[in-house]
């Protein structure tokens, strides 16, 4: 977050009270250091295995994973829902893509590695994107939603359908990423009631292989990194100023000069780009793949993150992916009744936080601003 | 995620918004050619709008001359607001043309009109709601700019030269309309004027040779409508060309330099204020014909 562009810089002389302050308004140093702090606990988080926290069922480093291949996920629809303002409810199209781009050129019909297979698969989600958004995006709300779901469905469907692909039986046998192991990391044991460092049980830095799944998760983790900080530098610039238009009012910010169209297709295809490595990263971690793990209910999964999250705030959808990546997992005791509490979960939230768990800061301080108007409805006392 | 405490100005502020009339807002340069000042800036040729069979504007034909302020009135229906939309290619005329710089607009789209230096306001306040007063202004500023995903992506020179000119375009709009204090405030918490304001700042800021206006005192006071007066010629003075729809007489008559008077989708009369004033088809469009006396 300290990407000063120059309107921000000079913003101290004008009052402008820039909404970076609102992460904290400590110095610089100590902001980094906690930064780092925290990315270092995020990459610990599967060895530490904290009590109550730590999915007791399944194994944690996958659940991690699923958990930040939902976050990425959820970045990438934040930008085509929450800032185009393009509802998009066929995003497993995008997802299915990527995973079936790696699926193919690494299993199927070709032996290419990881390394070169990722990217083509990001770029075949783009493509996708805006071969779907050129045609369907001259249609507004709801039909470009009914639009996006075909989409999802249409893809599903061509995969069960095409032998080429090897129909319902999937592609197996995608190979893992290139590893590299360097050293050993512990975990914590807390059997004893403290945490003790367990040496027996470790994780490998870095090596992918098919009984471990931290080291996906610590690749997750990289690449979340890496399109926050994209994500933030195409936010704050003209692209991301165009896109709050669009959504805000078309006609307006087409009248204002924004070619709203264009812009409309780059969130489109930028958005299925993301979808698309978020699905690479799944090929690659289940080592196979079936029409069956995208069906549409991961679509509204994934719509339902960003929306839970907050629309439009980048932190919030984050927060909003764990929550439905994550809580299903961790419930997984209470066997087919978590779906029942993880809807009940929802339907609170929607009654409770209905702009999302963190909502951006346009509604954060239309809410302050409305307050305060309240206030001065209500008059002064004295007066 | 703390909220600093932000010393923060009542929504409502007791005292109304000045203008900063010396602030220099005059028009970038943006690469579209400045027609000599008294020239035709835009020619409306003969255009005629069906909607299927009703006829919005009948082989309506004027023109504005650059830095004047031309005034379009009529009766409600008359046929405005379509008049704008067909300038600003919201609209295709069903036949005629409009001429600007000489040259028909055609089909082309809206925002490359803007482009060619015709901006806008809207007769119902069409903000960017939920972006701030600056971020709205940086939208009209960002027509003329090119940053693309690559450019912010690597924050390329490019970006920070736009957006250090952008910014810098922006806070001196919004000095000049006096909104500079409620930069960061967001447009749908703008008192009613302030928000008109701002969508004239944020028309100016894509540096139009051609501002049109489409009522913008609608529900101002008389002491406010005196002040947008005194505001449109200062923007006017600065090098701006204005078109006025505006319903008060009192207020096109007091601020314009000539009238085209539109009825039924007809132009029924054209000139200065005085003419307009003493015309006897516009009196009828405006108070009845007095039928016992005809």
């Amino acid at each position: 977050m300290s990407t000063a562009t120059p309107a921000a810089g000079s913003a101290a002389t004008t009052r402008r009270p820039s909404f970076r302050n609102r992460v904290s308004s400590l110095p610089k140093g100590v902001k980094i250091a906690l930064w780092v702090l925290f990315a270092i606990f995020l990459f610990l988080l599967p060895m530490l295995n904290i009590p109550f926290v730590t999915t007791e069922g399944s194994d944690f480093g996958g659940v991690l994973f699923t958990v930040s291949t939902y976050v990425l996920v959820a970045l990438g629809l934040n930008i085509v829902v929450g800032y185009a303002g393009l509802l998009d409810l066929g995003y497993v199209g995008f997802y299915a893509i990527g995973a079936y781009t790696v699926g193919v050129l690494s299993s199927q019909h070709a032996n290419l590695s990881w390394i070169v297979v990722v990217p083509i698969a990001i770029a075949a989600a783009m493509v996708s994107g805006v071969i779907l958004g050129a045609p369907t995006l001259r249609v507004r709300g709801d039909y470009l939603a009914i639009v996006t779901l075909g989409f999802g469905e249409i893809v599903r469907l061509c995969l069960v359908n095409s032998q080429w692909l090897n129909g319902a039986q999937g592609i197996s046998d995608i190979p893992k990423p290139p590893s590299a192991p360097l050293f050993e990391v512990p975990s914590l044991d807390w059997s004893g009631g403290a945490p003790v460092v367990d040496l027996g049980t470790t994780s490998t830095f870095l090596k992918f292989g098919i009984t471990d799944f931290v080291p996906y998760y610590w690749l997750g983790l990289v690449v979340i990194g890496l399109v926050l900080v994209f994500d933030i530098l195409v936010k704050n610039s003209r692209v991301g100023r165009a896109w709050e238009a669009t959504r805000e009012d078309e006609d307006a910010a087409e009248l204002m000069g924004v070619p709203t169209f264009r812009f409309k297709l780059l969130a489109f295809a930028l958005g299925a780009a993301i979808g698309g490595l978020s699905g690479a990263l799944f090929a690659t971690k289940a080592g196979f793949i079936s029409p069956d793990n995208f069906v549409l209910l991961l679509s509204i999964l994934f719509l339902a993150a960003v929306v839970v999250g907050g629309a439009g705030n980048r932190w919030g959808v984050i927060v909003g992916a764990i929550v439905v990546g994550y809580f299903p997992e961790r419930f997984r005791d209470f066997a087919d009744f978590r779906v029942l509490v993880f809807g009940l979960a929802l339907m609170l939230l929607a009654i409770f936080r209905p702009q999302g768990l963190l909502p951006p800061r346009r509604t954060v301080r239309a809410k302050r601003a409305d307050e305060r108007e309240a206030v001065l409805e209500e008059g002064e006392p004295n007066v | 995620m703390s909220e600093p405490v932000q010393a923060q100005e009542p929504l409502h502020a007791e005292e109304a918004t000045e203008i900063n009339a010396d602030v220099d807002i005059a028009p970038a340069d943006v690469g579209v050619p400045v027609v000599p000042e008294g020239e035709r800036l835009l020619e409306v040729d003969a255009v005629t709008l069906r909607f299927g069979g009703v006829v919005a504007l009948n082989e309506v034909s004027f023109h504005i001359n650059k830095g004047e302020i031309l005034g379009l009135i009529g009766p409600n229906g008359a046929g405005k607001t379509t008049c704008f939309n067909v300038m600003t290619g919201v609209y295709q005329p069903t036949s005629g043309s409009v001429r600007y710089l000489g040259e028909p607009l055609g089909k082309r789209k809206k925002f490359e009109i803007t482009k060619l230096g015709i901006a806008r306001t809207f007769q119902n306040i069409r903000l960017f709601a939920n972006m701030t007063a600056l971020e709205n202004v940086l939208v009209g500023v960002d027509a003329h700019h090119t940053t693309g995903v690559g450019s912010a992506m690597f924050r390329l020179p490019k970006h920070r030269r736009e957006e250090a000119e952008g910014y810098e375009r922006a806070m001196e709009l919004l000095t000049f309309m006096g909104l500079e204090r409620k930069a960061d405030e967001l447009a749908r918490n703008l008192p009613y004027g302030d928000q008109r304001r701002l969508e004239i700042a944020r028309a100016l800021a894509t540096s139009p040779q051609l501002l049109c206006l489409d009522e913008p005192a609608a529900g101002f006071n008389p002491a406010e409508k005196a002040k947008l007066m005194e505001l449109i010629r200062t923007i006017r003075d600065q090098g701006y060309t204005v078109l006025l729809i505006e319903h008060d007489m009192k207020l096109v008559m007091g601020v314009t330099d000539r009238i085209v008077v539109l009825e039924f989708g007809r132009k029924i009369a054209e000139g200065s204020p005085a003419e307009i004033r003493d015309n006897p088809a516009v009196v009828a469009a405006y108070l009845g014909v007095d039928e016992d006396a005809s």
